[in-house]
């Protein structure tokens, strides 16, 4: 019994991670004021190039640098895109998802049979296996569930707090902030609005780049018909709303999106365990939870627009471009 | 500096554009030995290096490769999803090139595919469908214009050996509990059939063996795929994983967890180190057979192959050899079983329960008559080649449904 709600609980983080680094990527780049919708095509990016870099290097480190470099590199195309030519941020973002997909395809087709195999990559598999904590992991129950992870979980929370910090308490971020809310203050101020875009794109789509190059090391990385990322990146732009744009909340709410994303495959396990109280899990079909990220995003969307206060998070000129001369 | 920019993109383009047309006026090659041109429609990658979309793709290349076509002779769109609107794009721009039999590999391309073949312009193109169940013949359905088949064969029999492999498994490590990644469950005929087929392999050799099927609800997610597998070797303590789908996600999650196991459609066992065999579709038996037919007596392709629904016997179904993982005396049983269907002695659900005694390599094989149980106790009747491909829909005994 306890193991089974121990594995449960591991695997609603272990599998879940990458959502966190989506979303903690997506609230920087949105805090600037742009909304990168290219989540998905970034991650596959990261995924597909630090995957490469980290086998042929034997290193997990170095793998995550690339993932972070190339995940940056798509940031870098969209504030080019955006930011310096003024193009439509909802449509930009849609073709960065459609260029990143289409690129880890591209990438892998062309790599054919020198794609580097997972486990001859000793070095890789072993910094990715659960790492021992003294005392933390003997814990039962939680020592499993939350102390028994893979290094990139723990960087993914230390992530998420560094960013809420960042955000929150540094004048870099302060900034930052402002530009999101409204850059022609921002600009009156001094600001450097195009620096300070072009970092914080780049920074948001690196950590969304690391994300997928866990979603790779996740699945052993086997280069097959359906992309890793497989819908990810948006169950990560729709954890951005969930979280309130505050990368801290994100934690939680990679906890809740990921509470059901086990849950569809848990069920079962959960269901033949605690027959008495759990076994109307079973009759639940599969599709419900496929959908269910994106029911609760529309009910938390519907309850924060009803509540209509001032602590909603959401940066008051995502989406829109600044022109300095359109003053 | 912007305007430097757009000049600069405009003259990429047009070279771009210049460069697309100057490739063109190159290719009409004169001479070609054979102007007969393949059509597929691939739902994944044709570069795949393993699962559904490469064993036809394996397939129609080795055919192809056979009849002596050449190779541009072979026009594949690939990464077609089941939507009917770019299936029907894909056969447009297949047609187009001139293509005189189209395949189309996926199971939901099947509207697009009866449109096609009901197309009064396409009436001299061959539509070729895997899976389905429309079909031109006489009697079945008024309007079609050009010949349109379906063609499937008789996995179940390849599961049934994998399952006999996977059973003889259970027995060495002494433990009952088998675990089955299933893409559907009792929905299609098709995923029903291949996990009772196994089922019945697994109990031939242990009867006290469970098959626990745990669905995912789409033919190709490989994150729920390896999640799936994980979840099995957790919860039932599995340790033999099947698989009905697309990845081998299952096996390489298997491996990790030192559970054995049984991959599907091409041999996994260079995905994983502890691979029994796999149910394996040799395609090429039947692309040879119709591209054959379709370059010789066009039309004649409905007389001539007409519904295909090949099995062992036919080679076009079989398992991968059978790796130093399995068990003692499997291969002889393997080998003893298969010839008993390929010389139509014996079917899986003929209502005939195996058993099996083996004796310095030499294997007996008992015959019981024992009616087809079905997991809730009650007898499921005859089972026909109709009840195979279309209508079954329950599990036989001894699969436990894990949801």
């Amino acid at each position: 019994m306890i193991t089974t709600l121990a594995t449960f609980l591991y695997n609603i983080i272990f599998n879940n991670i990458p959502l966190l680094y989506g979303t903690v990527g997506e609230i920087v780049t949105e805090k600037s004021g742009s909304l990168n919708l290219g989540v998905e095509g970034t991650m596959a990016i990261g995924a597909v190039f630090g995957y490469i870099i980290g086998c042929w290097t034997n290193s997990l480190l170095l793998g995550v640098l690339a993932a972070f470099v190339f995940g940056s590199l798509c940031g870098a195309l969209f504030a080019f895109l955006t930011v310096t030519l003024q193009a439509n941020q909802n449509v930009t973002g849609l073709t960065i998802t459609t260029f990143g997909v289409g690129f880890y395809f591209f990438v892998g087709n062309g790599l054919g049979s020198d794609w580097p195999v997972f486990f001859e990559s000793e070095a890789v598999v072993k910094a990715f296996e659960p790492i021992h904590i003294p005392f933390l992991s003997d814990i039962p129950f939680i020592g499993k569930g939350l102390f028994s992870h893979n290094i990139l979980v723990y960087l993914g929370i230390a992530i998420a707090v560094l960013m809420w910090w960042y955000l929150k308490y540094t004048k870099v971020g302060l900034k930052l902030r402002a530009i999101g809310e409204n850059p022609a203050a921002a600009d009156s101020v001094g600001i450097n609005i195009t620096l300070y875009k072009y970092l914080n794109n780049m920074l948001g789509s690196g950590i969304m780049g690391i994300g997928g190059y866990y979603m790779g090391l996740k699945l052993s990385g086997s280069f097959e018909g359906t992309c890793w990322i497989n819908g990810y990146g948006w169950i990560s732009v729709a954890l951005v709303i969930f979280a309130n744009w505050n990368t801290a909340k994100a934690i939680l709410g990679t906890l809740v999106f990921g509470f059901f994303n086990a849950l569809q495959v848990s069920k079962g396990a959960l269901a033949y365990t605690f027959p008495n109280v759990l076994g109307w899990l079973a009759d639940i079909p599969i599709q419900l939870f496929q959908a269910l990220p994106f029911i609760i995003t529309a009910i938390v969307l519907i309850a924060s627009s009803v509540k209509k206060n001032s602590k909603s998070g959401e940066p008051a000129a995502k989406g829109l471009n600044y022109f300095r001369e359109d003053r | 500096m912007k305007k430097l920019l757009s000049i600069v993109l405009a003259a990429l383009m047009l070279v771009g554009c210049i460069a697309t047309f100057a490739s063109c006026s190159e290719t009409p090659a004169t001479g070609a030995p054979s102007d007969f041109k393949v059509g597929a429609i691939y739902i994944t990658g044709k570069n795949d290096t393993a699962g559904y979309t490469f064993a036809h793709a394996n397939g129609i290349n080795k055919a192809v490769k056979a009849l002596g076509l050449p190779e541009e002779n072979l026009i594949v769109i690939d990464n077609i999803p089941e939507d009917t609107t770019q299936v029907t794009t894909a056969i447009d721009t297949l047609a187009n090139q001139g293509c005189n039999i189209i395949f189309g590999i996926s199971f939901g391309y099947i509207d697009a595919f009866d449109a096609a073949a009901k197309n009064e312009k396409y009436s001299d193109i061959i539509f070729s469908h895997a899976t389905g169940y429309l079909s031109s013949l006489p009697g079945e359905s008024a309007g079609y214009k050009a010949q349109f088949n379906n063609y499937f064969g008789r996995i179940y029999q390849a599961r049934y050996l994998a399952g006999i492999a996977a059973g003889l498994k259970t027995l060495e490590v002494k433990n009952n509990n088998v675990g089955y990644v299933a893409a559907y469950g009792t929905q299609y005929a098709e995923t029903c059939s291949g996990i009772n087929g196994f089922t019945l392999g697994v109990l031939s050799v242990n009867p006290d063996a469970k098959v626990y099927v745990q669905e995912i609800g789409n033919w190709a997610d490989e994150t729920l795929e390896a999640q799936i597998a994980q979840n099995l070797i957790d919860t039932y303590d599995c340790c033999v994983i099947a698989q009905h789908c697309d990845s081998a996600q299952p096996q390489i999650v298997a491996a990790k967890n030192g559970a054995f196991g049984c991959g599907y459609n091409s041999d996994m066992s260079d995905k994983s180190a502890t691979h029994l065999t796999a149910p394996i579709w040799n395609w090429e038996v039947y692309y040879t057979a119709a591209i054959k037919c379709a370059m010789e007596t066009p039309d004649k392709f409905m007389d001539e192959i007409g519904i295909y629904y090949g099995g062992l016997k036919e080679g076009f179904i079989d398992i991968s050899p059978l790796t130093d993982n399995c068990a003692e005396n499997t291969k002889e049983i393997v080998e003893a079983v298969k010839k008993l269907m390929i010389d139509g002695e014996w079917d899986v659900f003929s209502g005939v329960e195996l058993s099996y005694k083996v004796e310095d390599g030499k294997v007996e094989i008992i015959k019981t008559e024992t009616p087809l149980l079905k997991n809730d106790g009650t007898p499921a009747g005859a089972v026909d080649d109709g009840v195979i491909k279309g209508s079954m829909a329950y599990f036989v005994k001894g699969v436990v449904e894990a949801k």
